[in-house]
């Protein structure tokens, strides 16, 4: 295939920068377009432009306040919860309560916020600009996305307020204890959850065939695969993963539903529930978390795909250098992708499956741990000989560097069997899992946040607040999150609601468990000021000027700024190059925009991509 | 400049808190010390990547921070550079994996001399069951479980009379000799874990997980489950003793075998009467 692809690549780019002899428009040439023009649909009320939107870009914005809002809730519940464990005596919660939180704060920050926010938010504010369309392939399905998205938030929220309240199964929602009495919001709790579910899930995939199809289809002309940014690479990989990643949660779900409902035994063997047989038998709970983590694993990269998009992007416009070995981080990425469904049962190896797969998944696990270093190394050579801003955007990029090197080395603890057995289930794995997959990304989401504010309201966020906000959040952070892995060492088992007369835990380790609430609390405070930043920055921040941060992908190329329904005014844009020409020897300027054509910049050394 | 410093300081902290802070594994008391070994190379191989990065991103950050006169190196890719990356990282890897491979070998492999215990689990509390004289244990099912028989054995199988039933919360075992845990619940998923003997195995209803080790210290070791099982879980707690031979044979003469337990409490009849009928 690559053949035939570089062929194509160069009759695509057929020009040289230095042919004096040859006519503009002949070295300017771009593909015809395949497709009409798109037509628009356009709104003709306040609801159907503010509620009801087609318009990805408020979609997008949509989709990112909700799935905010629904983190804040995380963010509160993270805070409840390591108060009970820094300070039992409160007595404040009871052990329902705690199980509680800890299973609505796990599954909203990695499905309401984490998935929601990058491939919903970003995904739809970036994609049809950086691929040069005028909206998504589908407007109105993708309206009925984002509230089907509502809704499944709406449900969510509503177990907190049912008889029993919400799930208290743990994130992973392992049966039998979901649905057996024994675990609070066994009844409606946990119906509500699955309901929740099946409806994300349905949602999500009316968003991701529109993300799909948008960059398969609608790329301006000259826009070719290998010209695509890598933020679009990681979102586009990232839905593909999800299209075939949440049918196993959605027909675990299912499942499940139909056992606590209709008595079946998908998941169900025969037991004895707190003295009383049930009347279920034959199931297999395993089957379960194959199904779950089927989806699970994927999910990690679901989340990590778009967030080694971004950063990419950030780390490659904000040193003015160009992104190092962009082809291997695109095969890194797709790789990555393809590899993630085959690890899946590394979260099983002490689940009582089969001992023997350990081999083959310790294997898999560590094979994919190649490409995602050469991701690494690609990064920071990216910054090697640049010509470092330390912008706002990329003092995040940084704090996600150290963050994502170190919960991705510890994973080589957790991923490789053996390692994992002393580990598992205890804080380690918390330590792990927030380290890599949940401040990792969230500084991407902060440091995109604060790079695509301008293009969203046409004003720059506080530098001031931001660089408070930085600090206190990557410090803060790596100080929680770092000490935590000892307590793991030290073998303190994961959900546990307290655990202080245990013989072999000595005082010091509570006193750890002081240290990281506190630190807690003051970093979840930190995110009030950015959220102060956010919106006060929306009135009072200083204008921007166009493409403030002279960045070439096109998002920031449109006639207006911030960009107005449809993009790009009459004219669809033209794309000469990749995104990444940046300090090109003999340019004027240190950045080439993607729909500069080649006549303009007589005599730049521009390799041919 | 700022940056740059807090980036290495972070490295370099990283560094002193690994080695100076008192949070470390407890003494291990079974065979599985090769399983800190792995841990240990493991941290060396993860601990060089990490901070030849940290120090290499410091580095950068200090040295080409932004001026305006100034252009970035203009080098899309670097295939040299870029495949032996890649095969240093292979080899890395490799380098972890197959130590991790063998020791998981051993672990899956139970020795045939192995004592085997029945670790009963269920909401939220441990009881046990030894094989006694015969060393086999009876076969159970869960439909049989009730008050006079707490462990459903099947009362046909003639092999469980002499099952030693534990039901105290205590387990003793006996230093040096390997011992199979035949891992059984009766409700939800548990998981039998003492932390200084380092192996884990989550047990499931249906089936009968296992794993083994070799208790090599005597001692007095707590029980806990490490995998959720409902409100109480984290309550769900037990006690592992081990003992030199004396201190056990004392431990294991009071403990009371099924036939007399179901003697006790007046239901040999039951036991005939099943018989009876075949």
């Amino acid at each position: 295939m690559s053949d035939e692809y570089e062929h194509k690549l160069e009759a695509k780019s057929d020009y040289t920068t230095d042919a004096s002899s040859v006519s503009a428009p002949e070295i300017d040439s771009v593909p015809e377009a395949e497709l009409p023009d798109q037509e628009l649909y356009h709104s003709h009320s306040w609801w159907t432009t503010y509620v009801f939107s087609q318009d990805a870009k408020y979609i997008g914005i949509q989709y990112a306040l909700t799935a905010v809002g629904t983190g804040l809730l995380g963010l509160v519940l993270s805070w409840l919860m390591r108060i009970q464990l820094a300070f039992p005596g409160l007595g404040w919660l009871d052990p329902a309560a705690y199980y509680q939180f800890v299973t609505m704060h796990g599954m909203i920050m990695v499905v309401y916020l984490l998935t929601a926010l990058f491939l919903g938010g970003f995904g739809n504010l970036l994609i049809p600009l950086m691929c040069g369309a005028r909206d998504m392939a589908f407007p109105y399905v993708n309206m009925l996305s984002y509230w089907a998205f509502v809704v499944a938030v709406v449900v969510l929220l509503a177990s907190f307020f049912v008889p029993g309240g919400p799930t208290g199964a743990g994130w992973t929602l392992y049966p039998p204890q979901a649905i057996t009495a024994g675990t609070p919001g066994s009844d409606m709790g946990i119906i509500l959850m699955l309901v929740s579910l099946i409806l994300f899930v349905a949602g999500f995939t009316m968003g991701g065939l529109n993300y799909i199809i948008t960059v398969l289809q609608l790329r301006a002309r000259g826009m070719t695969l290998m010209r695509l940014p890598l933020t679009i690479w990681g979102i586009f990989t990232a839905t593909v993963l999800a299209m075939f990643a949440f049918p196993a949660l959605l027909v675990g779900c299912l499942m499940m539903t139909l056992d606590s409902l209709l008595g079946t035994s998908f998941f169900m063997p025969a037991m004895v529930s707190l003295g009383e047989t049930l009347t279920h038998e034959g199931g297999s709970p395993i089957l379960f978390q194959h199904l779950f983590w089927f989806f699970g694993h994927p999910e990690v990269y679901i989340v990590a795909l778009p967030a080694f998009g971004i950063v990419s992007d950030l780390l490659s416009v904000h040193s003015r250098k160009t992104i190092f070995g962009y082809r291997m981080m695109v095969w890194a990425i797709v790789g990555i992708g393809a590899l993630s469904f085959f690890v899946w049962a590394h979260h099983m190896y002490v689940s009582g499956m089969n001992p023997w797969f350990g081999f083959f998944f310790a294997t898999t696990t560590l094979i994919i741990a190649v490409p995602t270093a050469i991701k690494v190394y690609n990064w920071i050579l990216t910054l090697w000989r640049g010509n470092i801003q330390l912008s706002l955007p990329m003092l995040f990029s940084l704090g996600f560097i150290v963050t994502f090197l170190n919960g991705g080395l510890t994973g080589l603890f957790l991923g490789n069997v053996t390692v994992d057995v002393p580990l598992s289930d205890t804080y380690f794995v918390v330590a792990h899992f927030h380290m890599v997959m949940g401040i990792a990304p969230i500084l991407v989401i902060f440091g995109a946040i604060y790079h695509w504010y301008p293009l969203i309201t046409g004003r720059m966020m506080n530098e001031t607040l931001g660089k408070i906000h930085f600090w206190i959040t990557f410090i803060g952070s790596y100080a929680i999150y770092f000490p935590m892995h000892y307590q793991g060492f030290v073998g303190v088992p994961r959900r546990y609601f307290e655990i202080y007369d245990s013989p072999y835990i000595d005082t010091s380790t509570l006193l750890l468990n002081k240290f990281i609430t506190i630190a807690v609390l003051i970093v979840g405070a930190a995110q009030l000021l950015f959220l102060y930043n956010l919106i006060t920055s929306a009135r009072l921040g200083k204008k921007s000027e166009k493409n403030p941060w002279k960045a070439n992908s096109l998002e920031w190329q449109t006639p207006q700024m911030p960009p107005e329904h449809g993009n790009w005014g009459k004219e669809l844009p033209k794309v000469y190059r990749w995104p990444y020409d940046f300090s090109v020897p003999g340019a004027k300027e240190d950045y080439i925009p993607q729909n500069q054509p080649p006549s303009e910049i007589i005599g730049a050394k521009v390799e041919k991509t | 400049m700022i940056v740059a410093l807090s980036i290495f300081l972070i490295t370099v902290g990283s560094i002193a808190f690994h080695f100076w802070s008192p949070w470390w594994w407890t003494e291990v008391a079974s065979n599985w010390g090769n399983m800190d070994d792995t841990i240990i190379l493991t941290f060396w191989i993860t601990g060089i990547v990490f901070v030849a990065i940290c120090f290499f991103v410091s580095y950068c950050v200090w040295k080409f921070s932004y001026k305006k006169e100034r252009r970035a190196e203009y080098k899309p890719e670097d295939k040299k550079l870029e495949s032996r990356l890649t095969w240093a990282t292979a080899i890395g890897v490799a380098a972890l994996l197959a130590p991790g491979l063998v020791v998981w070998n051993q672990y899956v492999t139970v020795p045939d001399n192995a004592y085997k215990v029945e670790v009963f689990a269920y909401q939220w509390g441990w009881k046990y069951r030894l094989p006694g004289e015969d060393n086999i244990l009876g076969k159970t099912d869960i439909k049989y479980i009730s008050d006079d028989n707490p462990f459903g054995l099947i009362l046909e199988d003639a092999n469980g009379k002499d099952d030693l039933l534990v039901d105290a919360q205590e387990l003793h075992l006996l230093i040096d000799r390997p011992v199979k845990f035949e891992l059984r619940t009766i409700d939800v998923l548990h998981n039998f874990y003492v932390p200084q003997f380092r192996g884990k195995m989550d047990m499931v209803p249906g089936i009968v997980t296992y794993y083994w080790l070799t208790p090599t210290r005597t001692g007095d070791f707590e029980v806990l489950c490490a995998e959720y099982c409902g409100s109480g879980h984290y309550a769900m707690r037990g006690r592992v003793i081990v003992d030199e031979e004396r201190d056990y044979k004392k431990w294991e003469a009071k403990q009371i075998t099924f036939e007399k337990m179901l003697a006790k409490n007046k239901k040999n009849d039951n036991l005939q009467l099943v018989k009876k009928d075949k």
